[in-house]
């Protein structure tokens, strides 16, 4: 397994694996199969997989704790970017083809309308997490800063689920799926700060965070 | 209704496009497999099998009706693979799929309530009681999609006037088919059955709200709610109830399912008004299924006849 999450290849094949949603609608859209709603379609597909993304990116500390798989972190920006990309296209979807970059018609929306308030600062706080991803940015802002602010994605995920959970009519089976994955996640992080209080002295629990931060 | 200007042929015996686009997916079929020349072709057929269509019976359409739009027809296949119909799942593309089976022969409708002849009809009985008219009607789904649908049917108030409401008679409220067995998919829908609707008895009355048994020449397909049901056109369409059951002259004004499952977001006459936004969306405009941009919504929908109904209404009050 570590052999696997080493190797030069697994990076690629993850990015390949990444844009299949994206390979998928633009497949349909050529032939015609994007439903008889096709806007909706792709707003709904790109929101979805958004979500995934965010999910999956939160996902990796606990997972490569749990696992002792440090080797996942080598993933963690890539998937993070491509959460921000699929949100960069549902936002784009939204405004480019649903509102016809009808601003002010959009400002209106945003502000009078709730699920797209949250909705939209959910995609505009993973802006500043996009532009800091790269290492030269971690060294800029020093690893506890750049940590402090890349704990933004938290309120991603949070603002994610309430946008979907106010958004269907009265089915609330998805967004209430990913509001339970959202929550376990964020669950083992204060399970994580706990077990790090009680178990070593203040201070050094950050210490091993920031190392894997510097090297992701 | 008779036609004006002398024989036209109704849209129910012109080909509809998907039987003849699938005669031409059939063709392609068969060439496809002597031919590999057209794997193209067929392996898109492969990933993507061509949608079930559900051929209903042909009905026998009395004319056109003047009520009817002459607007472009929203495609058989759109109409037919779009649906709001929770029993069969929330998706949109869900009844399509799920409904296949649903049973709807035999079939009954009990009219009962502040009635002078309460009675049961049988589906047959119940196409008897008047010609049926195509009437090609704009429908707006309160989710701000539309389409143009040629409903086949007749007046509601054929039926009203055949069972006698009582002078005490206010309201109309009207019950889906329910059954968990046939329906297992219902229970995630998050809303209670069997589907309730309700519309004041005038308003029954109105000579567009139509007792639907078919469109597109045919009779109803599972999906869109076979084998009866309403079609209220100035109104957003979860008013439009589907296999109906049972119809009840009442007192007072009725429960309604969507009503009950969020009174601030879906009024007891919800009738389709640009100006009254739902809480979480604008209602000032519409995607008209197969167009690009979205056109400006009309008050009551376009059907501007029913306004007398609600004169001296606060609209914004009564949503």
């Amino acid at each position: 397994m570590r052999k696997i999450l080493r190797s030069k290849w697994i990076k690629l094949t993850v990015f390949v694996l990444c844009l299949v949603p994206l390979g998928q609608l633009a497949w349909r859209a050529l032939h015609h199969h994007l439903t008889a709603n096709p806007i909706e379609y792709i707003t709904h597909q790109t929101g979805d997989w958004t979500l995934i993304f965010v999910v999956t990116t939160l996902a990796v500390t606990p997972a490569r704790k749990l696992l002792q798989l440090p080797e996942l972190i080598r993933f963690r920006r890539m998937l993070g970017l491509f959460a921000f990309f699929y949100g960069l296209l549902h936002f784009s979807t939204w405004i480019g083809l649903d509102k016809f970059f009808d601003w002010t018609e959009m400002l209106h929306d945003v502000r009078k309308r709730p699920f797209i308030t949250v909705g939209f600062t959910g995609f505009a706080l993973m802006i500043p997490l996009a532009l800091t991803s790269t290492a030269g940015w971690i060294r800029r802002l020093g690893g506890k800063r750049w940590l402090a602010l890349h704990r933004l994605i938290y309120v991603t995920g949070i603002a994610g689920v309430v946008h979907y959970y106010w958004l269907v009519k009265s089915d609330v089976r998805k967004p209430l799926f990913y509001g339970a994955l959202v929550a376990l996640l964020l669950a083992l992080r204060v399970g994580f700060w706990l077990a790090g209080r009680r178990g070593k002295p203040a201070g050094k629990a950050l210490e091993p965070k920031l190392t894997t931060a510097e090297t992701a | 209704m008779s036609t004006k200007n002398g024989p036209e042929i109704p849209s129910s015996e012109v080909t509809p496009k998907w039987l003849y686009l699938n005669r031409r997916k059939f063709l392609a079929g068969a060439l496809g497999v002597t031919a590999g020349a057209l794997a193209g072709r067929t392996l898109r057929e492969l990933a993507w099998p061509s949608q079930k269509v559900m051929a209903g019976t042909k009905l026998n359409v009395a004319g056109k009706s003047p009520f009817s739009t002459t607007e472009e027809v929203t495609p058989y296949d759109d109409v037919t693979h779009y649906n709001n119909f929770y029993e069969f799942g929330t998706a949109k593309e869900d009844p399509a799929k799920n409904a296949t089976h649903f049973r709807t022969s035999p079939w009954n409708v009990k009219v009962t309530g502040l009635v002078e002849k309460p009675r049961t009809f049988s589906l047959e009985e119940l196409m008897q009681l008047a010609p049926l008219e195509e009437r090609i009607y704009r429908h707006r789904c309160v989710e701000a999609w539309s389409i143009v649908v040629p409903w086949i049917g007749y007046s509601f108030n054929v039926l009203l006037k055949e069972v006698s409401p009582q002078p005490k008679a206010k309201f109309v409220a009207f019950e889906s088919y329910y059954s968990s067995s046939q329906m297992p998919l219902a229970r995630y829908g998050g809303i209670n059955f069997p589907y309730v609707e309700g519309l004041r008895l005038d308003e029954a009355m109105h000579p567009l709200a139509l007792l639907c048994f078919g469109m597109y020449g045919e009779t109803l397909p599972n999906q869109d709610g076979a084998p009866v049901r309403m079609v209220l056109p100035w109104k957003y369409g979860f008013k439009s109830i589907k296999s109906l059951v049972q119809i009840k002259l009442v007192e007072k004004q009725p429960d309604t399912t969507w009503n009950l499952s969020s009174s601030s977001e879906y009024g007891f006459y919800s009738n389709v008004n640009p100006h009254v936004d739902h809480p979480r969306w604008s209602q000032a405009k519409e995607r008209r299924l197969g167009e690009f941009f979205r056109r400006a919504t009309l008050m009551f929908n376009g059907y501007d006849q029913v306004a007398p109904l609600y004169a001296g209404m606060d609209l914004k009050k009564y949503y």
